[in-house]
């Protein structure tokens, strides 16, 4: 079997709403993360495919930066995460809520 | 040569910015004084010069134009001074007299909180009154108007923590306004009137050569007149609008000296005499004018009868003089309004500042004595005459002179408007009787005042009656020169039939007027023609008049003290009226005070609370409301904010590709 530029677009396209329901759903922060994280991925994955199939390497370097982002993003995000657990001893979603009315 | 008229009204500007900016810091009170004081008599030499320089002079009529001000289209108008003889006697009587009052205040207002403050004002009243009587054209001389009003309002209310003084203020201050609000709408009228026929100005010497284009004794040129008459009967206190006059006798004397007497309210004379080609252009409106000046003459002498209030009775002689000023200027008799109002400027600036002196003796020996009474009231007075002989001297010539009585200055302005009253083209016998019965009515008001004031026993307090003092000589100074000047003013304007009688004496007055007022009354054939005969009968009959009210004052309150209250007792509701001077404020009160007030409650009631408020708070409760409504998106949950981020982000990518 062939595996063509179609089934990647699928695999990541299934990776990317995995990732979405994830953050919609679970309440654990680090679990809403790591499924942003997955659908980050899911997008790296279509900028790879895309760019061999296209023979361009501008979508890989576009992923280089994304990864670089997402690593940042991660540092910052546990930060915050942890700063949170420090003030309110839990890391559940359904407690971000000082802004509510 | 006349370049520098503005230093005239420049020097009392800076008297007054130096008393109002530094006044509390300098807190000594010759310091101050000296400094109001002083500004005004530069003023008054730089008059005086200009003055004497005018006299020498062959062309009558300077203008200088200090800056331009407003210049828009066909219309410019500048900061300009017109400098004739006309101004030239008015910036000598302003500033003459309010030198003296200064000089007087210094003892008056001695030891008063706001000592500075009310020479600041002083000092800004004559600066603005100088900037009326010079200023080259109408809105110059509005600026003026509107600023001697607001003097007037200042001090009158200038013991502002008495309610009385400050209710005072604000109804002279409204009162003024209605009338201000006539000058506005004829200065518009005449501007327009003269735009139609293609002179667009209102310029005073440019109105006087134009004023031949309006229709002569047309509808415009009377409404255009009567609008500015309306403003003059604001500023001068004539019917309908002089209630607030005697009410300003709360500010202190030597306001009511200066501004309720002397000068501020001659103002509208004094317009009236500026613009008196426009004036002899509508009959009507002359008609309307002495009929006006006639009837408040009579009718304020009726109210001063019964006053007790010493300078009630005086503020009520101020409004019945200004009718005969006005009775003069509507039978065409220009000169002779500008005389009276030269003579009544004196001798009434000096019963003022009498009955300043009296009021000041009195208030000291009432606190000396530790009493509360009134020293403003003449039923506690009586006997004053050997306590202060200057004042009490003083007083009585110019009593004398008001009241007419042969050689004193009265005699020759009063005679000379009833003279014209009664053989002016524009003139009745009428007016002339009025003015007449008036002139004896003054002399009764005047002599009760000097009787119940000077003469008869002492019925002051005995615990205060020893305590009357004469006034200091800063006081009793300017009363002296006044005193002079009322007793012997009169002989610049000798009638020419008493002038023939004695050799040929001129008529200075007339002669020195002449450039102003001579071709409107030969252009208009006003003139008052009689023989010399009728003339003397005139004057015979107004002395007579007078001399009559004077024997009937002291027989009722000299020789028979207890006549006026049986006559009280017999005509008490007659006099209940008079007392309550004629009900006049009543009939204010309830005609426009109150229905303006309901009116006010009403728009408050309605138009404020419901309108104004109503789309105010509307707006604010819509906006809530939709607030409201939004708040329910707001869940606070990061899930639904998730939610609608990834419905937005499908939405935005449907609508990208299914477009």
């Amino acid at each position: 079997m062939v595996v063509s530029v179609q089934h990647y677009m699928v695999v990541s396209a299934i990776l990317f709403s995995l990732g979405t329901i994830g953050v919609l759903t679970r309440r654990n922060a680090i679990v809403v993360f790591m499924c942003i994280e997955l659908m980050l991925n899911a997008v790296n994955l279509t900028f790879i495919a895309l760019s061999s199939h296209l023979g361009n390497l501008d979508g890989q370097i576009f992923v280089l930066l994304v990864m670089t982002v997402a690593a940042a993003e991660a540092a910052v995000g546990l930060a915050l995460m942890i700063a949170f657990y420090r003030n309110r001893e839990s890391i559940d979603v359904e407690d971000f809520n000082l802004l509510k009315l | 040569m006349y370049d520098n008229l503005w230093l005239i009204p420049f020097f009392p500007l800076l008297g007054f910015l130096i008393n109002g900016l530094l006044g509390r810091k300098i807190k000594n009170e010759k310091i101050i004084g000296t400094i109001g004081t002083l500004a005004i008599f530069a003023s008054f030499i730089v008059s005086c010069i200009y003055f004497v320089r005018l006299l020498g002079d062959d062309v009558k009529t300077h203008e200088t134009i200090v800056a331009s001000w407003i210049s828009m289209g066909p219309l410019s108008i500048d900061w300009g001074f017109l400098f004739d003889p006309l101004s030239a006697l008015m910036i000598l009587n302003v500033t003459g007299l309010s030198t003296l009052i200064h000089l007087y205040s210094i003892g008056y207002m001695h030891g008063e909180d706001g000592f500075a403050r009310f020479f600041a004002y002083l000092n800004l009243f004559t600066f603005a009154m100088l900037i009326l009587v010079l200023g080259n054209n109408a809105l110059v001389m509005f600026v003026g108007w509107e600023g001697v009003g607001l003097c007037s309002y200042l001090l009158i209310g200038y013991y502002y923590e008495k309610r009385s003084a400050s209710d005072a203020g604000k109804k002279a201050f409204v009162v003024n306004r209605v009338g201000d609000f006539g000058f506005l709408l004829g200065m518009f009228a005449l501007f327009w009137g003269l735009g139609q026929n293609g002179v667009w100005t209102i310029n005073f010497t440019e109105i006087a050569a134009n004023a031949g284009a309006l229709e002569n004794g047309g509808i415009l040129v009377t409404v255009i007149t009567l609008c500015f008459f309306l403003g003059a009967t604001g500023k001068s206190a004539q019917i309908p609008l002089y209630t607030w006059l005697p009410d300003a006798m709360e500010g202190p004397t030597p306001v009511s000296a200066l501004i309720h007497a002397a000068t501020m309210v001659t103002a509208g004379v004094y317009m009236i005499g500026r613009m008196n080609g426009l004036f002899a252009m509508a009959p009507d409106t002359m008609m309307v004018i002495a009929i006006v000046g006639a009837a408040t003459a009579i009718f304020a002498a009726t109210i001063g009868f019964a006053q007790n209030d010493i300078k009630r009775v005086l503020a009520y002689s101020t409004v019945s003089q200004l009718g005969y000023m006005f009775l003069a200027m509507g039978v065409g008799a220009f000169t002779a309004g500008i005389f009276h109002l030269l003579t009544h400027a004196f001798f009434k600036a000096c019963l003022f500042l009498g009955s300043g002196s009296v009021i000041h003796g009195m208030h000291h020996a009432y606190h000396q004595a530790h009493l509360h009474h009134d020293p403003q009231d003449m039923r506690n007075m009586g006997g004053l005459r050997k306590k202060m002989p200057i004042t009490f001297i003083t007083f009585f010539l110019s009593t004398l002179a008001i009241c007419g009585l042969p050689f004193f200055s009265a005699f020759f302005s009063k005679d000379e408007i009833l003279w014209w009253a009664f053989a002016s083209t524009r003139g009745h016998w009428i007016l002339w009787l009025v003015g007449t019965v008036a002139a004896g009515m003054t002399a009764f008001y005047m002599f009760r005042l000097v009787f119940m004031t000077f003469f008869g026993e002492q019925k002051t307090d005995v615990r205060a009656k020893d305590h009357i003092p004469e006034s200091p000589l800063v006081m009793t100074f300017p009363l002296m020169v006044l005193a002079v000047l009322a007793t012997f003013g009169g002989l610049i304007g000798i009638p020419h039939v008493i002038g023939d009688l004695v050799g040929h004496i001129p008529n200075y007055i007339q002669n020195f007027l002449a450039p102003v007022f001579a071709q409107t009354q030969s252009l208009h054939q006003i003139g008052a023609h009689g023989a010399a005969s009728t003339e003397f009968g005139t004057i015979g009959v107004s002395v007579g008049v007078g001399l009559v009210g004077i024997g009937l004052a002291w027989l009722m309150y000299c020789k028979n003290p207890q006549l006026p209250a049986r006559f009280c007792a017999s005509f008490s509701r007659f006099h209940r009226a008079v007392y309550n001077k004629w009900y006049v404020d009543e009939l204010y009160d309830a005609l426009f005070v109150n229905s303006t007030k309901r009116l006010g409650t009403m728009l408050w009631n309605f138009f404020d609370v419901r309108i104004v408020d109503g789309i105010v708070n509307g707006v604010a409760r819509c906006i809530r409301g939709t607030g409201e409504l939004l708040r329910h998106t707001q869940t606070g949950y990061t899930h639904s904010y998730a939610m609608s981020m990834v419905i937005g982000v499908v939405l935005i990518i449907a609508i990208c590709v299914f477009q």
